[in-house]
């Protein structure tokens, strides 16, 4: 192995260590941490980690700060300012969202209340938001799901009570691809077995939700 | 029948009411799609042969280049709705009312792709954690009651106070404005490009008295006679003095740092290790 190499190699177990082992309150790391930590090429660092993580279904994930995505090439300001995390590559069965501690219900929620966000263009109305959720959940399970849903980083809330997409939105969620697929969902379209799986939604489920609560607080 | 006088002057009002829908759709008051374009041009070409006089032809091309802009309007409208950025609020709102929770999550998973993190622990953190162990003091003796004798409330005056060192006998204002200036002196002498380092300003021989220089520092810092800089990546902080008062601050949203200036922190800084 050459020098090169051999010094690329190690950066990239490095940033391997950086962005999987949450360090802050937020997983991944900034910008200006992986430039202090890897060097000023460490955008060609995190590229050839991200090759890596193809054959294991993970991608190296840029998130810009607030909605301030660029329109082109990103500046190495723009870079140093972002969020760099690991995250899935393709999708999740339903059986496996499960299985990391997301209820149905819970995980139903916040779909609506991504959809419903970017449907109202951005912000809406957390008692808006109340009444949409509680015409299908029951009443004591809409405000703490919210509440879940702003501490976990996927909305936000300012004074007026108005909902926002938060940072685990845009880190996580393809927002083009939801509002598309949900645009050209047919009421058919849904899959059988994610009504049996509700069905059998267990206490050991409820478990493995709590564990996870209690984790990420 | 109507003259030929009379034909001109209707078709000048119909022209001139074209002009003041199109001003109207170019402001966005009125939906392009309101004026069929198709009859209007039908109208125009009517009534073109009738003109003679150089303000009827104005007048004609005046409704024409209008017609033109509002066709522009329209092309716009529909490019914008038929390219896969534009969504429909309303047709969005309610596809999620009308969907059931397994459909909304079955679409929902196709598009969210989940954080990974990891937490583990390392010899190098078990390591840490033996080292504060050993150092941790027992609850016995953390939490071990401080001996305070009982005394009657009373009042206390001024030179009292002056004399039990709470107060200062000079006015605080006073004070601060000498404090300024040590904080300029100090900074000129000991500092680089106007400014100095926190700890070198307000470290001083006992710790009592170390306190009490950044007890006046902060009030420095509030009423605009200095700023901090923060160094996030190198740790580091420095006082920046002022050579005239800064009044906006008190205007702007004022933001409060916490300082640790513990006792640990102020030997660290009498032997030098503390930047």
């Amino acid at each position: 192995m050459s020098k090169r190499k051999g010094a690329y190699a190690s950066k990239v177990k490095r940033a391997t260590h950086l962005l999987f082992f949450r360090r802050h309150q937020k997983p991944g790391a900034k910008g200006w941490e992986l430039r202090k930590a890897l060097g000023s090429d460490y955008p060609k660092v995190l590229s050839v980690l991200d090759d890596n993580l193809k054959n294991l279904d993970l991608q190296v994930k840029t998130v810009f700060e607030e909605e301030k995505t660029p329109a082109g090439k990103p500046s190495l300001d723009d870079l140093d300012k972002a969020r760099f995390l690991v995250t899935l590559r393709g999708d999740l069965t339903p059986k496996e969202a499960k299985m990391i501690g997301w209820r149905i219900d819970d995980l139903a929620g916040l779909a609506i209340i991504v959809s419903f966000i970017i449907a109202k263009r951005g912000q809406t109305n957390r008692k808006e938001v109340e009444k949409l959720l509680n015409e299908k959940l029951p009443d004591w399970k809409v405000g703490p799901n919210i509440d879940k849903y702003i501490r976990y980083g996927y909305i936000q809330q300012d004074d007026n009570t108005q909902l926002y997409l938060g940072w685990r939105t845009r880190a996580e969620i393809d927002e083009r691809a939801l509002i598309n697929m949900l645009l050209g969902s047919e009421r058919q379209g849904a899959t059988e077995s994610m009504t049996s799986e509700n069905e059998e939604e267990t206490e050991e489920s409820d478990a493995l939700s709590e564990t996870q609560d209690n984790k990420k607080e | 029948m109507q003259t030929e006088k009379e034909q001109k002057r209707m078709g000048r009002d119909k022209l001139q009411r074209i002009i003041e829908m199109c001003i109207a759709i170019e402001n966005h008051q009125v939906d392009p799609f309101t004026l069929d374009v198709d009859d209007i041009i039908k109208m125009i070409q009517e009534y073109f042969p009738k003109w003679e006089k150089p303000d009827d032809f104005n007048l004609d091309s005046e409704a024409i280049h209008h017609l033109a802009t509002v066709i522009k309007l329209q092309s716009e409208w529909v490019k914008q709705r038929s390219t896969s950025l534009y969504t429909d609020p309303f047709l969005l709102e309610e596809k999620i009312r009308q969907a059931r929770k397994e459909q909304m999550v079955s679409i929902f998973l196709k598009a969210w792709h989940p954080a990974v993190e990891m937490e583990q622990l390392s010899l190098h953190s078990l390591r840490e954690a033996y080292l504060y162990w050993n150092s941790l003091l027992t609850l016995e003796e953390r939490w071990k009651e401080l001996e305070v004798t009982e005394t009657a409330i009373g009042s206390a005056t001024r030179s009292e106070m002056i004399k039990e060192r709470i107060l200062s006998d000079k006015y605080f204002t006073e004070e601060m404005a000498i404090f300024w200036e040590e904080l300029k002196l100090t900074t000129l002498e000991r500092g680089k490009d106007g400014k100095i380092r926190y700890w070198d300003f307000i470290g001083a021989e006992t710790y009592e008295e170390t306190i009490q220089r950044a007890f006046m520092t902060s009030f420095l810092i509030t009423y605009g006679y200095a700023t901090l800089e923060i160094r996030p990546l190198e740790e580091e902080l420095f006082i920046k003095p002022f050579e005239k008062v800064v009044e906006k601050l008190a205007t702007k949203q004022l933001v409060s740092i916490p300082l640790a200036l513990s006792h640990e922190e102020w030997q660290k800084w009498k032997k030098g290790e503390l930047k």
